[in-house]
């Protein structure tokens, strides 16, 4: 190979192909099938391997971006892993939900002149390599022990990418887990059809190989206090519990049978498999006339979900433009051209049952676009008069979540904010209290994976810094 | 996985089974529950703690057989394991010396009270516990409620056992003979509507323990929401006690019917795979 490209840069990126999306909508399997060899090796020449490298700053976790893909262009696929897993320990993960087009891709060299480097795609192409090629894989040399026990609570992004860092370091890491599968959101939240299972238990065993002990079925806070756990060996602990807990609108009819939060709607379908019913035990009404309330990629994996058990017409019902969705791109324009209905500014007013407290209709609001908020999105404003009813027999409430109360509850001495949220310092991930720290949603509220795992891997670092101090 | 070191059947339909489950007994007050998956391709389901020994590092669990994971689970025995065991979840029973408190419980209800009528009997109070049952087979605990109430009565609704009646008969009668400080009914959604009732009059504080429809039992999927004092609360998470004076039993019913004709369809399943295997 040579070092620069002969032809001029090709500036259209190599499409990564999917599956059709009328024949999607009825499977699980996953949407996006990733590059071929062929596929990655055009796609990284395009990279300019340009001296500014702004794709690495504008990484949460400042992968060294050009340099993986210059080892894919060269074909070195064990380097192109050894370099993306110095800095990610989650990359198949990330190569298929970052928000890359905000971020490394936003800033990319080539973006001013054509498509940036898809970078998410090649972050995948060289993790699924890595997955497929694990016998040939050199175990990750981890130091000798440091001694130091350290308590991290919450297996989602946050935690797994903290657990991993620091037991990378030679500290002995248990990480605690709610429910009865670690990976948090990644397992209960964001469907197969979007990030296979498969990957994420592997992310999930890579951090176990790393020498992690995974506690399943631990809630913290009621089977062991943070204060319990200082008091019992651990030196540190990270929370990383996370957003969990619902938000629901306060209107009449929410508490009709078919209305569901889209956390317990997605809980249902991928950590139950309810999609698998009566194979697997847990139920979920499938409905013939799915609303899910929200614009999120929350709701719209609520809405592809629905359309997948077999709903007949699903509709994202959000009250502002499609401007001002918050969705990544991607998602929504996958959920369209698979057939979700957009009932765009739309706002729910109550939800109307029958005489059996089942849901049988919608009554909305038609909204209109104000002045910019506080949030620098134009206002949604109701017409008056506007009412009509969508007839729908399932609501999906998919309005974001906020952390769960259990740790700040019983933990004395942290700061928490009126938002529920954990006060840690932005850089280190420290809160006020000592020997504790705190990354991702429970720090942020609801944000994206790729955030959550930059909190946990700064905190691992700050409490590395206080565990080798502390001799 | 968590090893069930103990079985026995306290009537044809209601088992009763002792678990492993040392940090969890270490730490398990009377009211709380804890999530249960039987196997791998199991539902999660709540159960109220019937007692614990942290001693022994175990707890004992009561369920009657109604659906697949009921089922599933009266199928075990002693030396099998429970898939996953998580707890101890939901906030404790108020236990406090109030005086002279009810303890009523109603068919697997009388499980999940006894041991929040031991600790109250153990605060000091004077406790008055009122058991019911359809008839004599489906009655248990006699003894051990014996044990851990000043005074106890026994109905049946079809008087084969004890006195033939509902458990709001006596309870109406001890409100009508003197003060009582407190109730705390447990058992079938309506029984403890009707217990609701029955105080309400009297202006008695009554506490009731609601076994909504959860799936992780830690507020996060807010399947468990139940309407109390107008105020929608999480079960999982802000009981399972509340005021039942204050719930909206309609939609408290409502809410348990969402799964009947799945669960039909599940436990249809199971059984005709379990003729197959016998």
């Amino acid at each position: 190979m040579e070092d620069k490209p002969k032809s001029k840069i090709n500036l259209n990126r190599v499409d990564m192909p999917r599956q059709d999306p009328l024949v999607r909508a009825h499977n699980y399997n996953e949407v996006a099938l990733g590059y071929s060899d062929d596929m990655a090796r055009q796609e990284s020449t395009r990279c300019i391997q340009c001296p500014k490298r702004p794709c690495v700053a504008g990484c949460p976790v400042n992968v060294d971006i050009p340099e993986f893909i210059k080892a894919v262009r060269d074909n070195n696929m064990p380097e192109a892993v050894k370099i993306l897993k110095s800095k990610n320990a989650l990359p198949a993960i990330c190569g298929r939900v970052c928000p890359q087009e905000t971020q490394c891709e936003q800033v990319c060299s080539l973006g001013k002149k054509g498509a940036p480097i898809a970078i998410g795609r090649l972050e995948r192409y060289v993790a699924d390599w890595d997955l497929g090629h694990k016998e040939s894989a050199s175990p990750t040399q981890v130091p000798p022990p440091t001694g130091k026990k350290v308590a991290i609570i919450g297996s989602g992004p946050a935690g797994l990418t903290c657990a991993a860092d620091l037991a990378k370091l030679g500290h002995k890491v248990t990480m605690f887990e709610a429910l009865h599968t670690a990976g948090g959101v990644l397992m209960y939240g964001i469907p197969e059809f979007r990030l296979p299972k498969k990957v994420v238990q592997a992310e999930v065993d890579y951090v176990k190989s790393l020498g992690v002990d995974v506690q399943l079925d631990s809630v913290m806070g009621k089977l062991a206090t943070v204060d319990e756990l200082l008091s019992t060996g651990y030196a540190a602990v990270f929370l990383g519990t996370g957003a969990g807990l619902p938000m629901f609108m306060d209107i009449p009819g929410e508490n009709l049978n078919g209305v569901y939060s889209a956390n317990e709607y997605l809980t249902r379908v991928n950590l139950m498999k309810a999609y698998l019913f009566p194979e697997y035990d847990t139920p979920i009404k499938i409905g013939k006339r799915v609303a899910v309330i929200g614009g999120g990629n929350v709701a719209m994996d609520s809405a592809r979900c629905a359309l997948r058990l077999g709903a007949d017409k699903v509709y994202i019902v959000y009250r502002r433009s499609r401007a001002e969705m918050p969705a990544r791109h991607e998602e929504a324009e996958n959920a369209e051209e698979e057939g979700i209905i957009f009932k765009l500014l739309t706002n729910p007013k109550q939800i109307i049952g029958d005489d059996k407290g089942w849901v049988k209709g919608m009554e909305c609001y038609e909204m209109e676009l104000g002045e910019p908020d506080a949030s620098g999105r134009r206002r949604p404003i109701t017409k008056q008069g506007s009412e009509f009813i969508m007839d729908v027999d399932v609501v999906v409430v998919a309005l974001g979540t906020t952390p769960n109360p259990l740790i700040p509850a019983t933990t004395k001495g942290l700061e928490i904010t009126k938002r529920g949220t954990v006060v840690a310092d932005e850089q280190s991930g420290k809160t006020v209290k000592d020997r504790v720290w705190a990354g991702g949603d429970v720090v942020t509220g609801a944000a994206t994976v790729i955030s959550a795992m930059g909190a946990g891997k700064r905190a691992a670092a700050s409490i590395h810094a206080f565990l080798t101090d502390q001799k | 996985m968590f090893k069930i070191v103990a079985k026995e059947k306290l009537t044809p339909v209601i088992d009763c089974l002792k678990v492993e489950a040392p940090a969890l007994s270490r730490k398990a007050r009377a009211g709380q529950f804890v999530i249960i998956r039987v196997d791998e391709v199991g539902e999660r389901i709540p159960l109220t703690l019937a007692d614990w020994d942290a001693k022994e590092g175990t707890i004992t669990l009561v369920a009657m057989q109604v659906g697949t994971s009921t089922k599933k689970l009266g199928a075990l025995k002693a030396g099998d394991n429970l898939q996953n065991l998580v707890g101890p979840l939901g906030l404790p029973s108020d236990i406090e010396k109030f005086g002279t408190v009810i303890c009523v419980g109603g068919g697997v209800g009388i499980a999940p009270i006894y041991p929040i009528a031991r600790a109250l009997r153990e605060a000091g109070n004077k406790v008055i516990s009122i058991i019911g049952a359809r008839n004599k087979d489906l009655l248990f605990w006699e003894d051990r409620m014996k044990k851990v109430s000043d005074e106890l009565i026994v109905t049946t609704d079809d008087g084969s056992y004890a006195r033939k009646g509902l458990v709001t008969e006596p309870l109406k009668e001890k409100l009508d003979a003197g003060k009582i400080d407190r109730v705390i009914a447990i058992g079938p959604a309506v029984m403890m509507k009707f217990c609701s009732l029955t105080t309400k009059p009297y202006n008695v504080p009554t506490i009731v323990s609601l076994n909504s429809i959860m799936v992780d039992g830690t507020g996060m999927c807010g399947c468990c929401r139940i309407s109390v004092g107008g105020v929608t609360k999480f079960a999982c998470v802000d009981g399972p006690d509340f005021d039942g004076h204050q719930v909206d039993w309609n939609i408290a019913f409502d809410r348990q019917k969402v799964y009947l004709k799945e669960e039909k369809d599940s436990l249809d399943k199971w059984e005709s795979c379990q003729c197959g295997k016998s």
